[in-house]
This record gives C-alpha cells, structure tokens and sequence, in this order.
C-alpha cells in the first residue's frame, strides 16, 4: 500500500553526474597506472612468501632478472636460464658494468643504501642465481632482495 | 541563413559520455597493475680474506646447518628435516629455553634498552645446491623470515607491548623512537642467517 503510493510520488534520480564521477575515476587510473619500463625478455613467475615485505624508497631499487627466455627468443638464447639486466640479456660479466651504472645514477648520500632486487622465476636452478650472488659481493653490492609475491600466512608451513 | 540555421541546432547529446568514459575506465582497470616490490631482504656477507668464513669459527652447537639439496629435500644438521617443524625447531635452537647443552650457547650483553640481556649465538646456516630449485630455497628463506619475526615480535610484546611489525612500520616512516627500538631488538636477536657457499652434493 505504502509502496505503491510512493513509488508514484518519487521522482527519477538523475544520472547527470554520472560521467564526472566516471571521469574521476577514470583520471585516478590514468595517473595511477604505470606503465612497464622495461619489456621482460625472460619469464619470471615469482616465488610467493608470506613473510615478504614491502621496499618503500623505490629511488635505490634496481632489478636484476633471471628466468627462461621468452618464447620468442628461445631461438636466439637457447632455452636455459638466462640473466636480464636493465633490458638486455646479459652475462654474470655485465654485472659489474650495470652496478657501477647504478651507483652513479644514485645521489651520493643514498649510494650505500642501494638495494638490488633478484627478481627469479620460481623454476630456476639455484645455480646461476648463485653466481649472481657471489658477483654481487665481489662487487660489494651486499644489499639485496629476494623479490617474491606477498601471499597470506594460511597453508603455508 | 546560416545563422539561422545555427539557432535551431540542438544541444549534443552526451548521455554517451559516460559509456565512453566507461570504456577508458575499464581498459584502465584491467591495464593497471600495482606491482608493488615485495620481497624477502637480506644481507649478502661481505667478502674479506682476512677473516674466516663464519660457520668456521662458529662452534659445532652453534651452527643450525639446514641443507637443501638438489632434490630440494631439507637436512638439519645432518638428518632428514620435515619443513613444518623447522620454524619451530629454529626458534628453539636460538631461544634455547631449557639450555640444552646441544643447542645454541648465550653470551650476556649490555643493551641500552633491556640492561644486561642473553644473546644467542646461534647462526643458521644456510646451504643449498646448485640444482635447488629457487622455489625451494625461497620457502625455506620465508620459514626463517618468519621464525626471527616471531621472535622479535616475542620480544617486542615482551618490553615494548607493541609488535616488532608495528615498530618497523613506525620506523620506515622516520619515526626516531620505533628506529631506535627496531635497533635495539635486532641488536639482542639479530638475524643470524648465514647463506654459505653451495654444495655440489652428489653432482
């Protein structure tokens, strides 16, 4: 009884606004989204870890890829484990190159601070991710990271 | 007359507007990605020729040695491991509750905050083989992660009556107070992880 009256009585909301809070929206994502700098030319399916945490000073963060090639590029690296660094495929030897590189472009006071993440695919063999390693504190480049997926703590041992 | 014209025109209709901007928004929904940097971060040990390697002037009850080997089966201190039990087992092994004479040794420090505190002198020890799979060595890396977490938020609760999560949070927005308190529980529960050269068992 109530329903039918009222019903009659309100009047259609309007949807003039619509396409401004659409846009807002819109706007959010569209400077939110960053946009991949670099093509991946190996495959890395990351390790999930619960106990991962985050890195916040992203200014000190460089990134060193290890994983298969790209099916692509299968015919040109061959299909084992191969290193990416920046957006080349490298060897261990490049290493001392790009980490001299990225010393320089961080500002001298944050140099020490300066964080190398091992971005790995999970089906690699530790290996190769030894080496890296190794160069790493050759080339004293101690401060590192095992980059993983943050997961929750159920199932987990 | 083209004026004319222009005065009858009619208002664009732009209740399109929002299907288009719906379509932008969807593309950049599915688009996004936030790919945040999470991570597991540790130390490399700094190379010198001048000091020893540390599990070699670490003494046989202070050393935890977890193997994982190229069939990414575990081995504590010799033995076949299960990796359920081996947060627990860390844990024991550097607390030390009942001072097992099998298990770590304590040394007594001064600390700023806590006096006169018993510090563990445990190290795990960490080997793995060339042919472990990184998948392996990262679930065994995230089990220690979590055993030291424990215990430093133990320790947190204990003195502070706060989480050590808490304090880390506090302290990576430069709060001075959680900095010194993060310090200060690292310094009397450090984590001793040592990441030893690999093996190459059975190769």
């Amino acid at each position: 009884m109530i329903r039918t009256k009222k019903k009659k009585s309100t009047p259609q909301i309007s949807t003039a606004s619509l396409p401004d809070i659409v846009f807002m929206l819109l706007f959010f994502f569209m400077v939110a989204t960053k946009m991949k700098e670099i093509t991946l030319k190996v495959e890395v399916k990351k390790p999930s870890a619960s106990a991962a945490t985050k890195i916040f000073d992203k200014s000190t963060l460089r990134s060193i890829y290890i994983g298969k090639p790209t099916a692509d590029l299968v015919a040109l690296y061959g299909n084992q484990p191969r290193l990416q660094i920046n957006d080349k495929i490298a060897e261990i030897s490049d290493l001392d190159a790009a980490v001299n590189d990225w010393r320089n472009e961080i500002n001298e006071a944050e140099r020490l601070k300066m964080t190398i993440s091992l971005k790995v695919d999970e089906n690699t063999k530790m290996g190769i991710v030894t080496d890296v390693k190794e160069r790493l504190r050759d080339l004293v480049a101690l401060k590192i990271s095992y980059a993983a997926l943050k997961t929750s703590d159920t199932g987990e041992y | 007359m083209a004026q004319r014209k222009k005065r009858e025109l009619q208002e664009i209709n732009a209740s399109s507007m929002a299907d288009i901007a719906f379509l932008l928004l969807v593309f950049f929904l599915v688009t996004t990605t936030f790919d945040s940097d999470y991570g597991i971060q540790r130390k490399l040990p700094e190379k010198r020729k001048d000091q020893p390697e540390v599990e070699k002037e670490t003494k046989r009850r202070n050393a935890f040695v977890i193997l994982v080997n190229r069939e990414d089966r575990i081995l504590v201190n010799g033995e076949e491991g299960d990796i359920r039990k081996l947060k627990d087992d860390v844990i024991e092994f550097i607390l030390n509750p009942q001072n097992k004479d099998n298990l770590s040794e304590k040394k007594t420090i001064k600390s700023k905050y806590f006096g006169d505190v018993q510090v563990s002198k445990g190290v795990v020890v960490l080997q793995n083989d060339r042919g472990t799979s990184y998948k392996r060595y990262i679930e065994v890396q995230n089990v220690l992660a979590k055993a030291f977490n424990e215990m430093r938020n133990n320790l947190a609760r204990q003195y502070f009556n706060t989480s050590y999560d808490e304090l880390k949070y506090l302290a990576e927005r430069a709060d001075k107070d959680a900095m010194d308190k993060v310090d200060a529980i690292e310094e009397i529960m450090p984590l001793s992880i040592s990441e030893a050269q690999p093996k190459n068992v059975g190769k």
